[in-house]
């Protein structure tokens, strides 16, 4: 049943996309990424190591090793845990959060030292994850609620054709104006991303590479780095290890399961 | 202890590897006055390690952790000391889970004043700044339903309270005498405590109901021969806590009711935090918090320093990759306006494995202040692997 609707969902998608002249760039923009949308859903549950290497603008680098569970969730947010091994010092601090599209997401952090978990103000949306140039909002799941799109037409990327995506975020105390996404017409998935501050200014961009496909549906980049123009800092994050359909359910995201999290 | 070691010499170390990590530091103290007392000394050196030891089996539903705990102190005898801080076997089950051993446990929401705080013991003579805890002995059965968390404890076994000793500082005159603790209950340290919490989170309101019934954690200290001797009550002790966090204000409180033999009183902590993202365009955070604490004791209670008391504090976040922060706070009495102390912690990461942490805390001249002459700085090294 998942899968037909899922199917019936694309072929809207692919009714809509090779934008139709009737289409105002607004009603494109949310085709666009309604499609990407539905091409990453059932995608259940996943477990993957990352590796995410800071680097300043002397190029000295320095680098957090971090694992992540995910679990989609029908009609909200996804929920995420992370747990962090590096640096030493942190290691066993781990951050559980439920998104919401809308709604400020829910957020826990905990402590193992003092075996504390503390609720935490989402408002951090725009705050650095981790001293690196990824901001909270950057890594949270994505939504097609928290944007509003405008199609801004259709470019080359590499050898794949693009279409260009304006999207301006929806929900509150984000740190963008505007983000202009590149998206190939073959998969949808993502290829770069700029992202503009609240003066309106080019701030940073993201972009994947080395996309792997998961249960012959899902693709993930292996590979992903950001830059800020504005700092000539940058930070490179390195997906190992991906699984998917590994049993974990909503009782592997509470706080119970944070406060034992490794 | 001798015990337990066969048991996890035992353990089936096939399953998955034994994962080591721990910490090992050095840790200065200077004061600005001469000491008090003859014993005393104008500087303290420490080093400190901590191994924790973990191994999973069974598809990670059984887990065993060990972290021992040791600090050697260059004068004071009663701060060298060793714990055990977690000894403990978890299973986890679908919708339960038990540990088992010697464990730590935290409750509350508040930065300052931990009332509902009561299962470990505080291990006052450590370093002040971690809010370090003694293991204690427990079975802990957590039953995870959709209208909440209940955790239900057994508590076999009391730990006292650490505290410095003749030459150590920041202590009452005479030094308090730990060799000596009187109990209430017959069975002294062995008295066996329960414990029942319940908590949940309701969007934005994470609420907690706790009650305890066993040897109170906090001695009344009792003048004997011209000694300071701890005596440790039987006590019950209802709490609630609750945190509501509204976009970037997290309003927190915390409420007790405790009875024992001679007196029930009733002590409450609330206060918010307020949280500047983004200080000045940067990646900087500023949280401000302000705390309020009330005990209808009121200054009758020697050790109760929050009687009627207001914690204000500053926490710098620069979100970089060094993790630098700085925290001031500072406590007012509101009855002795005389009385009040400040206190300034920054610490930051070098490379991958270093922590260095400054501490500065001041305590104001007043006669209610036992700290006056105890002023320090604080500098420790932490190497973590």
């Amino acid at each position: 049943m998942l899968k037909s609707s899922l199917t019936l969902f694309s072929l809207v998608g692919l009714l809509y996309v090779p934008l139709s002249h009737a289409a105002t760039p607004e009603e494109q923009g949310l085709a666009i990424a309604t499609e990407q949308k539905a091409r990453d859903t059932g995608w259940g549950n996943s477990q993957v190591e990352l590796v995410m290497t800071l680097r300043n603008k002397a190029g000295k680098e320095s680098v957090r090793n971090i694992r992540l569970k995910n679990l989609e969730i029908d009609g909200d947010g996804d929920k995420s845990m992370s747990i962090f091994d590096r640096p030493r010092d942190v290691k066993g601090t781990a951050f559980l959060s439920f998104s919401h599209p809308l709604g400020n997401d829910d957020q826990w952090l905990y402590l193992p030292a003092l075996k504390r978990v503390k609720r935490i103000s989402s408002k951090n949306k725009s705050g650095p994850f981790m001293g690196s140039e990824f901001a909270y909002e950057d890594l949270s799941s994505f939504e097609v609620e928290k944007y509003s799109y405008k199609a801004l037409g259709e470019e080359a990327c590499g050898k794949l054709t693009c279409y260009k995506l304006e999207s301006l975020p929806q929900y509150k105390h984000s740190g963008y104006t505007k983000m202009v996404s590149w998206i190939d017409t073959e998969a949808y998935r993502v290829h770069k991303t700029e992202f503009y501050d609240r003066k309106g200014s080019l701030l940073k961009t993201l972009s994947f590479s080395n996309y792997q496909q998961y249960l012959d549906k899902f693709w993930r980049a292996d590979k992903s780095e950001m830059i800020n123009h504005q700092t000539g800092k940058s930070t490179r994050l390195d997906w190992n290890n991906y699984q998917f359909n590994t049993g974990l359910t909503e009782k592997d995201f509470n706080k119970n399961a944070l406060k034992r999290a490794r | 202890m001798k015990k337990l070691l066969p048991l996890i010499v035992c353990l089936p170390l096939s399953a998955s590897a034994l994962e080591i990590n721990g910490n090992l530091g050095i840790s200065s103290l200077i004061y600005q006055h001469a000491p008090q007392y003859s014993e005393q000394h104008r500087s303290q050196t420490s080093a400190f390690a901590e191994l924790d030891l973990y191994h999973s089996w069974n598809d990670e539903r059984d887990s065993l952790r060990f972290k021992p705990y040791v600090r050697l102190d260059q004068h004071d005898s009663a701060r060298t000391h060793a714990d055990i801080r977690e000894l403990l076997w978890i299973h986890v089950a679908d919708d339960w889970e038990l540990r088992t051993g010697i464990g730590k446990v935290f409750w509350g929401v508040n930065e300052a004043n931990h009332l509902v705080d009561i299962i470990n013991q505080d291990d006052l003579v450590d370093d002040m700044s971690d809010d370090p805890k003694l293991g204690q002995p427990m079975i802990n059965l957590s039953l995870v339903r959709d209208w909440g968390t209940v955790d239900l404890f057994v508590l076999p076994g009391f730990r006292e309270r650490t505290y410095a000793g003749e030459q150590g500082r920041l202590r009452p005159n005479p030094a308090i005498d730990t060799d000596n603790a009187s109990f209430e209950s017959h069975a002294k340290e062995k008295h066996v405590d329960f414990a029942l919490r319940w908590s949940h989170s309701f969007d934005e309101y994470d609420l907690g109901l706790s009650y305890f019934n066993g040897t109170g954690r906090d001695p009344r200290l009792q003048q004997k021969n011209g000694k300071l001797i701890p005596h440790y009550e039987q006590i019950q002790q209802l709490g609630f806590d609750a945190q509501a966090t509204l976009d970037e204000w997290l309003w927190k409180f915390e409420a007790i009711y405790r009875k024992d033999a001679q007196e029930s009183f009733a002590a409450a902590s609330g206060g918010f935090e307020y949280t500047f993202v983004g200080l000045f365009d940067s990646s900087a955070d500023l949280g401000w918090l302000m705390e309020y604490s009330w005990d209808d004791r009121g200054t009758a209670q020697q050790q109760n320093i929050f009687q009627n008391d207001v914690m204000i504090g500053w926490r710098l976040a620069m979100n970089d990759a060094e993790s630098s922060e700085l925290l001031l706070g500072m406590v007012q009495d509101l009855d002795d306006t005389d009385s009040r102390s400040l206190q300034l912690e920054a610490s930051r990461r070098f490379g991958d494995n270093i922590k260095l942490n400054l501490e500065w805390r001041w305590f104001s001249d007043s006669p209610s202040q036992l700290l006056a002459e105890d002023d320090h700085v604080q500098l420790s090294l932490t190497y973590y692997y």
